[in-house]
């Protein structure tokens, strides 16, 4: 990764042109041509710094909901637990975390009243509290790569 | 909220990996959704001010980047002191997610959530005290939760309902 790379990463983050020739007209403001835009992001998804290159969705503004759950889980259980909860197709991301609350997962639907349902069924399967956070407010920010 | 119809949602199927990295991605998008490109842009466009799409371009991978080290740290912020300490947290350029959240008490006193990415877990724990001394007396605790381990990882999926 060279600073050209960084400086796309950073410029591109946001903002990428709905256009008939995005590439040109992006790369235009980097500097770039179009093939150049195109083969350094081709390299840096397939080399997985991007985990690609394209829309992030807000699950949240198509009608759906995101939370973030944790559980406290008994480490001798945390396999199979960690088994049940992934087993779930509304999980998306589940995270060991060093706390006494140690298992963190995002569960995203489509169908708002489905999340209740959700946590519901995992406290069932494993006869473990499972704490709901949802998001009350956001204050967001893009990750910056130093130059 | 946007109500995405069905040619969205062919839309949201057709870049779940990511816009094709061709010349013309919107025209490639077009040809597999079955519609016009002009067609396909315009949704886009409707999609991102409608905050459906939340942001439209690279989307980083923090780990491949170096940022090995990953700490969720949470604070215990007055509630009448919350949203503006938030945005004050949130405008940190090394925090990359900022968000208010529930408390469980006695449990979980904690309200106010900010992710923290850095090559080490000593990096990460000198931007937490960059943090606590930005915010002072308005947090009454916090503490940093590391990821140990990544259990389950996966992208946005639709049903096709």
């Amino acid at each position: 990764m060279d600073d050209v790379d960084r400086k796309i990463v950073n410029a591109l983050q946001g903002g990428f042109p709905v256009s008939p020739r995005p590439f040109a007209e992006a790369g235009a403001a980097l500097g770039l041509s179009e093939d150049e835009l195109i083969a350094r992001l081709r390299r840096l998804t397939t080399s997985g710094a991007l985990s690609r290159f394209g829309p992030l969705w807000n699950a949240e503004r198509m009608g759906g909901a995101v939370t973030l759950a944790a559980m406290a889980v008994p480490r001798e259980r945390f396999d199979e637990v960690a088994a049940i909860v992934n087993a779930k197709p509304e999980v998306a991301h589940n995270y060991e975390r060093a706390h006494a609350l140690n298992m963190w997962f995002v569960v995203s639907v489509e169908d708002p009243r489905r999340i209740g349902g959700v946590l519901s069924e995992i406290k069932a399967a494993t006869g473990i509290e499972v704490y709901d956070f949802p998001k009350l407010a956001e204050y967001f920010l893009e990750l910056k790569l130093a130059a | 909220m946007t109500v995405l119809d069905a040619i969205d949602r062919k839309i949201v199927a057709a870049t779940e990996s990511g816009l094709p990295l061709v010349a013309e991605p919107y025209a490639d998008v077009a040809r597999a959704v079955g519609i016009g490109a002009d067609e396909v842009m315009a949704r886009f466009r409707a999609l991102l001010e409608g905050g459906a799409i939340r942001r439209l371009g690279a989307i980083p991978n923090h780990y491949a980047l170096g940022y090995k080290a990953n700490g969720m740290s949470v604070w215990d912020v007055d509630d009448a002191q919350v949203d503006e300490v938030g945005r004050r947290i949130g405008a940190l350029d090394f925090v990359s997610h900022c968000y208010r959240r529930p408390r469980h008490a006695p449990l979980w006193p904690y309200n106010l959530f900010a992710m923290v990415h850095d090559a080490s877990r000593e990096a990460v724990l000198a931007k937490v005290e960059t943090i606590a001394a930005l915010v002072g007396s308005a947090a009454r605790a916090h503490e940093v939760l590391f990821s140990t381990r990544i259990l389950k990882k996966t992208g946005l999926r639709l049903g096709s309902a």
